[in-house]
């Protein structure tokens, strides 16, 4: 294994650093959703308080609660004491959060959020790490994730935080069966494990006006994919883990401070990252339809030319924007369904899904031995 | 793989090896080997074995230590509080001296191998899924077949023996 | 790029940890994990050595005693919850009923 030159270093560190600062954006975008657009969803106003001096008010603004979000919730939570609970195992419970949060920020550099695009005469990657195997780098992740969670509710000698770690690590390696099937599918379909490929493999139109992305080709997989990414972040209707109204906040309860902030961030980062694999898999990643290298190529025959450096970042924008409007479905379905009983949760990943992954990955080997090749 | 990786992760996976043979506590043993099942991953891929570097990790650290996490849940394991020196004394004591002569014959044996080995070019592609493919269903086809049976065979015999027993609970014993 | 038998050293000194962990400790969970010590101890060799020859069969055989090691686990862990539920102990020295 030869290391690549200092230059292609710098520049994925670079981009390394601007993926992360995109994640954290989001999941502050996130966080904002929590709390003013499920207040839109249920009908009553939010945060509106937070204020510096009262400047907003008098100058006779409506407050959007961004303060609160972004400034107020931020230094609550890294200003609590940060207490751990007598009898706690003190060396895991200091693991736990950080063990929770690495393996869902580790797994944001090896998303493409762009084509290789060429400035001042060097072609650059928009992608921070260009792994050939990086399905399996995420799945990796997705296994060590399950740690953090099960030690920290573990580590808090709390009985329904215990209770919370048990259900977490149960529903997490058991719709990790179903996410690992219906990306099977996906790989069998372009026929690669790297995901820039897979972005490539996702350009150009069918009869000349449906781009081929692949949701069209894999739409069950698609659905698979979803379902066992909203099950593995734990969020509503499958969070039974936190079941706020029975365990509080589950495996996180005797958290506070910087260690609580580390389990939220998680929480909204995977959720980030759910949207951003789906997008990559299955809406064509950084492709915008009709968009090639010289220009749109719109269905009626027209071409419109531009440049190539405006392609580049219109596919950028596009990464972005269909990332955001998955979020926010997340969000949406999250304020409105309710919770899974634990049987049916099991049920569902196990007698459900699983079938039915396996019956995917069955019915595309058949239609690619058919047709012989991927379509 | 440059040789202060390797210097590196071999450290850390005996000083983790370790741990796991001396700690008290069982989660930590296990945290421990997680560790060293992790920096073994890495030395795989290091050796240009990628796909199985991270198979161990996704396989063995991500699912069979996750169920050994359970049954030391399930059973509640306690910290240990009693000391080594406790037990068959006999048997350690012996047992330490047979693991030495065991590092004394091994180191031996395996650093008399052909000197230089290391350095051979590999076949391009070498450790890349295609060819572990091609290999697996070709030459191993069925080791391959057989093993999915043996899965399934240990499927059904874990849930077997871990069944709670059927049946009537009898006076005096232990209410499972 | 680093020769085999350093790397074939590395392997022998894990696998003689998973021995003394199996001969030291009492606690079949800790026993267990001794073993698994050992089989990637064996895995790594298997890796080095098919390096050496230039040849993918040591890493298939690697995915195979990784198959074997998770069905293995499972079913050694079923037979210690059942040896739990019977004698509500896990020292290997106190679980000692077939003996005279």
């Amino acid at each position: 294994m030869s290391s690549p030159p200092v230059p292609e270093l710098i520049v994925g560190a670079i981009e390394a650093i601007v993926m992360l600062l995109v994640a954290l954006g989001l999941a502050m975008m996130l966080l904002y959703f929590e709390r003013k657009g499920s207040a839109l969803i249920q009908d009553r106003i939010g945060a509106n308080r937070a204020n510096i001096l009262g400047v907003g008010r008098r100058l006779g603004l409506p407050n959007f609660g961004l303060l609160n979000t972004f400034i107020a919730d931020p230094v609550k939570m890294f200003t609590k004491e940060d207490f751990v609970p007598d009898g706690a195992d003190k060396f895991v419970h200091a693991l736990a959060p950080f063990l929770a949060l690495f393996p869902v920020l580790a797994t944001f550099v090896v998303i493409p959020f762009g084509d290789t695009i060429a400035v001042a005469g060097r072609s650059f990657n928009l992608q921070a790490t260009n792994l050939n195997v990086a399905v399996l780098y995420m799945l990796s992740m997705i296994g060590v994730g399950v740690y953090g969670i099960a030690l920290g509710g573990w580590s808090s000698n709390n009985r329904w935080s215990l209770l919370g770690a048990i259900r977490a690590s149960a529903q997490m390696i058991s719709y990790e069966l179903a996410l690992g099937l219906a990306i099977i599918s996906v790989v069998m379909t372009y026929g690669t494990l790297d995901l820039q490929q897979m972005c490539h493999a996702q350009s150009g139109v069918w009869w000349g006006w449906l781009p081929r992305w692949g949701i069209f080709t894999q739409p069950l997989a698609c659905i698979i994919f979803l379902t066992a990414g909203v099950a593995e972040t734990k969020r509503i209707p499958f969070d039974l883990p936190e079941g706020e109204s029975e365990l509080v906040l589950g495996y996180s309860v005797e958290y506070s401070g910087g260690k609580q902030a580390a389990f939220m961030l998680t929480d909204l980062a995977e959720q980030a990252l759910v949207s951003m694999l789906l997008t990559t898999f299955f809406l064509g990643g950084w492709q915008v339809p009709y968009l090639y290298h010289d220009g749109f190529h719109l269905p009626g025959g027209a071409l419109i030319a531009i440049p190539a450096l405006a392609v580049s970042i219109l596919g950028v924008i596009a990464f972005l924007l269909k990332t955001v409007v998955l979020c926010l479905f997340l969000g949406m379905v999250r304020w409105t369904l309710p919770r899974f009983r634990y049987d049916q949760l099991m049920r569902l990943g196990w007698k459900g899904l699983l079938p039915l992954g396996l019956a995917n990955v069955m019915v595309t080997a058949l239609v690619i031995v058919m047709f012989g090749g991927t379509r | 793989m440059p040789p202060w990786l390797f210097v590196f992760l071999a450290a850390l996976s005996i000083i983790s090896a370790l741990g796991v043979i001396l700690q008290r506590n069982p989660v930590h043993s296990l945290l421990s080997l997680v560790l060293t099942l992790l920096t073994i991953a890495v030395l795989f891929m290091g050796l240009g074995a990628v796909v199985v570097g991270f198979l161990q990790a996704i396989v063995y650290a991500g699912a069979i230590m996750v169920l050994f996490l359970f049954v030391i849940w399930l059973l509640n394991l306690q910290v240990e509080t009693r000391s080594v020196a406790t037990g068959h004394l006999a048997l350690k004591f012996f047992g330490a001296i047979a693991a030495a002569t065991l590092v004394a014959e091994l180191f031996a044996i395996v650093t008399r191998a052909p000197a230089g080995a290391g350095a051979t070019a590999v076949p391009s592609g070498y450790g890349s899924i295609e060819q572990l493919a091609s290999t697996l269903f070709s030459e191993y086809l069925v080791a391959f077949e057989v093993t999915s049976v043996l899965l399934l065979a240990a499927i059904v015999g874990a849930i077997a023996i871990a069944r709670r027993p059927a049946g009537p609970v009898r006076p005096g014993a232990r209410s499972a | 790029m680093v020769p085999t038998g350093y790397c074939m050293a590395l392997s022998a000194a894990i696998f003689a940890i998973g021995v003394a962990g199996v001969l030291i400790r009492r606690n079949v969970i800790v026993m267990f994990m001794s073993i698994e010590l050992m089989l990637n101890a064996v895995n790594l060799a298997f890796v080095a050595l098919g390096r050496a020859a230039g040849s993918m069969d040591g890493q298939v055989i690697v995915f195979f005693v990784m198959t074997v090691a998770a069905a293995e686990a499972a079913v050694g862990l079923g037979i210690i919850i059942a040896i739990f539920r019977l004698h509500e102990t896990i020292n290997a020295d106190e679980i000692n009923m077939m003996r005279w």
